[in-house]
């Protein structure tokens, strides 16, 4: 795969948000807020890029046994220093974030990048997947963000918008509103990606990362019990 | 030859109701509710309608074209849900409001469900809904209907019940719509006329009303321990419009008789609760949108057992 397409694929064709549907709690949390959105966006890519070239670089090293824990602890060491980084040098930011900032450390997308991409990849690669699904993310949240915030509060990264100010709908800024508009966001993104845009291959056996540990040695076989439960269904 | 022989699913027998049909049988029975609202509420209560219902049919346009979808306007359930959704505003609610609640009544729980016949709740109470939790404080506004003695606002009739002074309520007034409220809700009179109306064209069947209706009334009866009393507590607020004109929407209430009245009964139960113990003061149209989404269950469990079939 070329390098540019790496980083261009989790813009839109795999964002992690709205096509791979990773990192829900945060996206709906802190999207409520341009400038919350910004910040999350900005913290999350930098702890990604970071664990995915670690961990790509450990690959070989990791005990396949128990390389979920060792994920964690890679990728909690880099959400420390984000977090004190910020705390020390952007408190007012640190303090909006709140937890949603150390919950960095269980996000779905990290862990899922990591499992997914980073531990079978080059460093370089890694690198770059690390940056395009950061950026994916990014793009997501102020999509969000600014819907949200121009829509719900009348205002953009806190300005006041004349007009808006007073005819705002808050109800977008409440968490209905949060999943109504990604409810909207995902339809949009699957249409302008003719509903193609997850790539089957990664998800049967051989994208499975539980393929090893699953016991049924084809596909068939996985495909064979889901007929079978829907038809006991 | 071959276009001699038609091969269709069932039913092969098609009657002359159509969808269009009874939508208009259900617009004549709001007509009367919706006149004597603009006679109670004054010149300002057509222009709430107007927004509702212009920007409902633009919007269900709007969609059905950048879908690139069959025009569905023509079947009139838009001007329906426009209409609905009005009569549940207070008449001083700001216009803009009022569309923006239209888009989410028409846009987001019918068009984006797949439109008329797929929308699992509603349009016109999430509309409602949506707007009672977006705009509190424009929606809880209880404007007086013109000629009452007190010139600003009054407290609407469950306000009055809440705070105790239950017997300060005068019954015909109620029944008649003489006192505050949201557009369409307040005269019981003009709804029990477009209900029998729509009973007698066979366009509802009683079940879900009555058993509503009566499920409010006993409940209320139970708490307050006077009929008269109770009978105060089912013609306030909006339970007449929701029961018969929300409640009996053929797409999101059960199909099966039986499935009716438990719906009724589930309606009543939970607006009875939301009333006397919610936190709101109304509870009607939270849990007609409860039950739609039961609805699915309900007739799943009424289900009639087919002659000489095997029980499911």
């Amino acid at each position: 795969m070329k390098k540019s397409n790496i980083v261009l694929k989790g813009l839109l064709k795999e964002n992690p948000v709205f096509v791979l549907l990773l990192g829900t709690c945060p996206t709906l949390a802190t999207s409520t807020s341009v400038i919350s959105a910004l910040a999350m966006g900005l913290a999350a890519t930098a702890v990604l890029i970071c664990s995915n070239i670690v961990i790509s670089a450990l690959r070989n090293v990791i005990p396949d046994k128990v390389r979920i824990p060792c994920y964690i602890v890679v990728i909690a060491g880099f959400v420390t220093i984000v977090q004190l980084l910020m705390q020390a040098y952007l408190p007012s930011l640190y303090e909006m974030l709140g937890v949603y900032l150390a919950l960095i450390v269980v996000n779905c997308i990290i862990l899922g990048r990591a499992e997914g991409y980073a531990n079978s990849h080059k460093v370089g690669e890694a690198a770059l997947d690390g940056l395009g699904m950061g950026i994916g993310f990014l793009l997501a949240l102020l999509c969000m963000a600014i819907i949200r915030e121009v829509l719900g509060n009348g205002s953009f990264a806190g300005m006041a918008i004349p007009f808006l100010k007073d005819h705002c709908i808050p109800i977008l800024v409440q968490s209905p509103g949060g999943f109504l508009v990604f409810g909207i966001m995902i339809a949009l993104v699957s249409a302008l990606t003719n509903g193609k845009a997850p790539i089957k291959k990664s998800f049967d056996c051989e994208g499975c990362p539980s393929a090893k540990a699953c016991g049924k040695l084809t596909c068939s076989g996985c495909a064979n019990e889901e007929k079978e439960a829907a038809v006991n269904d | 030859m071959g276009e001699k022989l038609i091969l269709t699913v069932s039913p092969h027998f098609t009657g002359k109701r159509t969808t269009q049909n009874i939508m208009l049988d259900v617009i004549l029975a709001l007509a009367p509710a919706v006149i004597v609202s603009v006679i109670l509420f004054g010149l300002r209560a057509i222009a709430v309608y107007a927004s509702t219902v212009i920007s409902a049919v633009v919007f269900e346009y709007a969609f059905d074209r950048i879908t690139k979808k069959e025009n569905t306007i023509k079947d009139l359930s838009a001007i329906i849900t426009g209409l609905l959704l009005a009569m549940n505003l207070p008449v001083t609610i700001p216009l803009w409001q009022a569309v923006v609640g239209t888009f989410f009544a028409i846009v987001i729980v019918k068009c984006l469900f797949g439109g008329l016949g797929k929308n699992f709740a509603n349009p016109a109470i999430v509309g409602r809904i949506v707007m009672l939790l977006a705009f509190t404080s424009a929606m809880s506004a209880a404007p007086s209907f013109l000629g009452s003695v007190d010139a600003v606002s009054s407290a609407t009739p469950l306000a009055v019940i809440n705070s105790g002074d239950i017997r300060s309520l005068s019954l015909m007034k109620l029944f008649l719509g003489q006192c505050s409220g949201a557009l369409g809700e307040t005269c019981a009179a003009a709804l029990l006329l477009g209900g029998l109306y729509l009973i007698i064209r066979d366009v509802i069947s009683w079940h879900t009303p009555v058993t509503f209706i009566a499920t409010v009334y006993l409940g209320s009866l139970i708490v307050t321990g006077s009929p008269y009393e109770a009978l105060l507590c089912i013609l306030s607020g909006g339970l007449f419009l929701g029961a018969i004109f929300m409640a009996t929407d053929y797409v999101t209430t059960p199909t099966t008789k039986w499935g009716q009245v438990v719906f009724g009964i589930g309606c009543g139960l939970l607006t009875f609760i939301i009333r006397f113990w919610g936190s709101y003061p109304e509870g009607v149209s939270f849990s007609i949108l409860l039950m739609n989404i039961l609805t699915p269950f309900i007739d799943k469990w009424t289900r009639k057992k087919p002659f000489g079939g095997i029980a499911a």
